[in-house]
């Protein structure tokens, strides 16, 4: 559905009189297959948006190549204009003028007659259970409804696939999971859904692929579990004092189940192992024999941010 | 076709905006009314004039002008409200054509102004001005084109500068000795040779001059044809730059 090569785009700034450039994407290499939740995972300022507003033919890139819903980016971008959506990160209605007259507004703009998009209209108001205040104006909607609203707006010319740029920043709780049923309902209609965000459980929870972007490039894509295989095993914290932490490291460093080690600069290890169940005895055992104390103990199933550490050396959290 | 379509539909949404929301053509018109009640009144004697109705046909096609200046050059406001709405990002994703999200805008401002020099001409009409349809048809014309430009110009620069603490400025910088050196207030024959001169410059002051000629009825004079045929090629040109910025990357 989606294919690129390379793409990549910098842009100038000017501080005072010097004039920098900065390569906001690098070269991004990417692969969307039809039918599939691809999420964009990365924190602020990583290339994110900049990369979905290329493919989305809202600015041009200065390399590469991509296809999008088999339609050349570069050589066609009118053809990809007609065959996606898109909804944008900082909202798109406005105050005064009420959802329905959006949604027939939107869907005319996509050149559909006026009578089909009434009628589309009312099918999408139903479908975001928006029709109770359908003829309301938009600054009286909640957050929730706003960003359905949309959605609806995004898809109403009914594209194959549809780029939502941080569909559930901004939202509380409840709102959130109600969104991300949402798009799994679009996924469920047979679209293609390509999302950015900067929120691992996102991630993990919602996408069936991700690509971990960081400095203008993908750093890692797969499957969150094949990602989060790939880094392998569990990751156990050990809380020592700053003081031990040093003569801790060097003795689990040589323990034979121990992948990896990582100390913090706060004190305590972070340990890389297979299998945490049956490494915590031995790293206990290990601790107490040399005669250290230790302070904690924690086992972690690996998640997506170990992963952006493995790739990045930082914690997405972080950054 | 499709221009004429998308057009059309952006045209029908401003002005169904502007509708909800009728208020605004009031506070346009204030300014002017004011001008023509406080204003014009000093005229008759100022200017010399036989009588007040010839002191209002020198005057009020002059504040028309104004109108029409003033109320395109501040059009780019609501633009730049869209844009951080992000009303215009939704728009420009769809095949919607570039040149109709620019004049749907700038024709539904021509239709407020229009709507706002006939409140002043029947206003003025009041004071005994009396001028021929046709003539004051041809004027509602340039009226419009100077609309259609300014409205245009502030558009592609409301684009530009993205944010209204930018825009008020600019604006008024370019609006200030565009309104001096047009004669708008008083006639430029008043004025000393100089001031005449850089006002031959002022596009403006070609617009006055022929809408005052046409008040006065003098549907031959060389001015009609020349602030027509100025302002109308002007007003491409604005049209056509401002189109560009809606076509290129805006936020």
């Amino acid at each position: 559905m989606i294919e690129t090569r390379g793409l990549r785009k910098s842009f100038r700034s000017r501080a005072g009189r010097e004039t920098k450039t900065v390569d906001a994407v690098r070269g991004v290499d990417l692969t969307v297959t039809e039918g599939e939740i691809f999420g964009f995972l990365g924190p602020n300022g990583a290339g994110k948006t900049t990369t979905l507003r290329m493919l989305a033919t809202l600015i041009e890139p200065d390399g590469g190549e991509a296809t999008v819903a088999g339609a050349d980016l570069l050589k066609d971008p009118a053809e990809v204009r007609r065959r996606i959506g898109y909804v944008a990160q900082g909202g798109s209605t406005w105050d005064e003028s009420t959802a329905r007259e959006e949604l027939v507004l939107q869907a005319r703009m996509y050149g559909i007659g006026r009578a089909e998009a009434n009628r589309r209209a009312t099918r999408s108001l139903d479908a975001f259970q928006l029709s109770d205040y359908a003829d309301r104006k938009c600054k009286t909607y909640s957050g929730g409804q706003r960003r359905r609203v949309e959605i609806a707006l995004g898809i109403i010319h009914e594209p194959r696939i549809v780029f939502l740029d941080e569909p559930t920043t901004g939202l509380d709780p409840q709102s959130r999971a109600h969104m991300w049923d949402e798009i799994r309902r679009l996924r469920a209609d047979g679209m293609t859904v390509f999302i950015t965000t900067h929120y691992l459980d996102e991630a993990d929870a919602l996408c069936d692929r991700i690509a971990i972007m960081d400095n203008g490039e993908v750093v890692a894509e797969g499957t969150p579990t094949d990602l989060k295989r790939e880094i392998s095993g569990d990751v156990v914290l050990v809380g020592l004092d700053v003081a031990t932490t040093p003569r801790a490291a060097e003795l689990l460093d040589s323990e034979p189940y121990v992948n990896k080690l990582e100390t913090a600069d706060e004190g305590g290890v972070r340990l890389y192992v297979d299998e945490g169940a049956t490494a915590i005895p031995q790293i206990l055992r290990r601790i107490d024999h040399a005669g250290l104390e230790l302070t904690s103990i924690e086992l972690h199933r690996p998640s997506l941010d170990d992963v952006f550490l493995t790739k990045t050396g930082r914690s997405l959290r972080e950054s | 076709m499709k221009l004429a379509r998308d057009t059309w539909l952006i045209f029908e949404r401003q002005l169904q905006l502007l509708l909800r929301n009728p208020v605004w053509v009031f506070v346009g018109i204030f300014q002017p009314v004011m001008y023509l009640l406080l204003f014009a009144p000093l005229l008759k004697p100022a200017l010399n004039a036989p009588t007040q109705a010839e002191a209002y046909k020198i005057f009020v096609p002059g504040l028309l002008v104004l109108l029409a200046i003033f109320g395109g050059l501040f059009q780019g406001f609501g633009l730049i409200a869209e844009l951080r709405a992000g009303v215009i990002e939704r728009s420009r994703v769809t095949p919607i054509s570039r040149l109709a999200l620019l004049l749907g805008r700038s024709l539904r401002d021509v239709v407020s102004l229009l709507v706002q020099a006939v409140i002043i001409t029947l206003l003025a009409l009041l004071f005994d001005l009396r001028v021929f349809i046709g003539d004051l048809l041809l004027a509602y014309l340039l009226l419009a084109l100077i609309a259609l430009m300014t409205s245009a110009v502030s558009y592609g620069v409301a684009l530009k500068v993205k944010s209204e603490d930018a825009l008020a400025p600019l604006m008024n910088t370019v609006a200030q000795p565009v309104l001096l050196l047009s004669g708008i207030l008083l006639p430029l024959t008043f004025a000393p040779g100089w001031l005449q001169g850089v006002a031959n410059w002022n596009p403006f002051s070609w617009a006055v001059d022929g809408t005052r000629a046409l008040f006065a009825g003098d549907l031959g004079d060389d001015k009609v044809w020349q602030g027509l045929a100025i302002i109308a090629v002007l007003a491409a040109a604005g049209v056509f730059w401002a189109a560009r910025q809606f076509a290129r990357s805006v936020r």
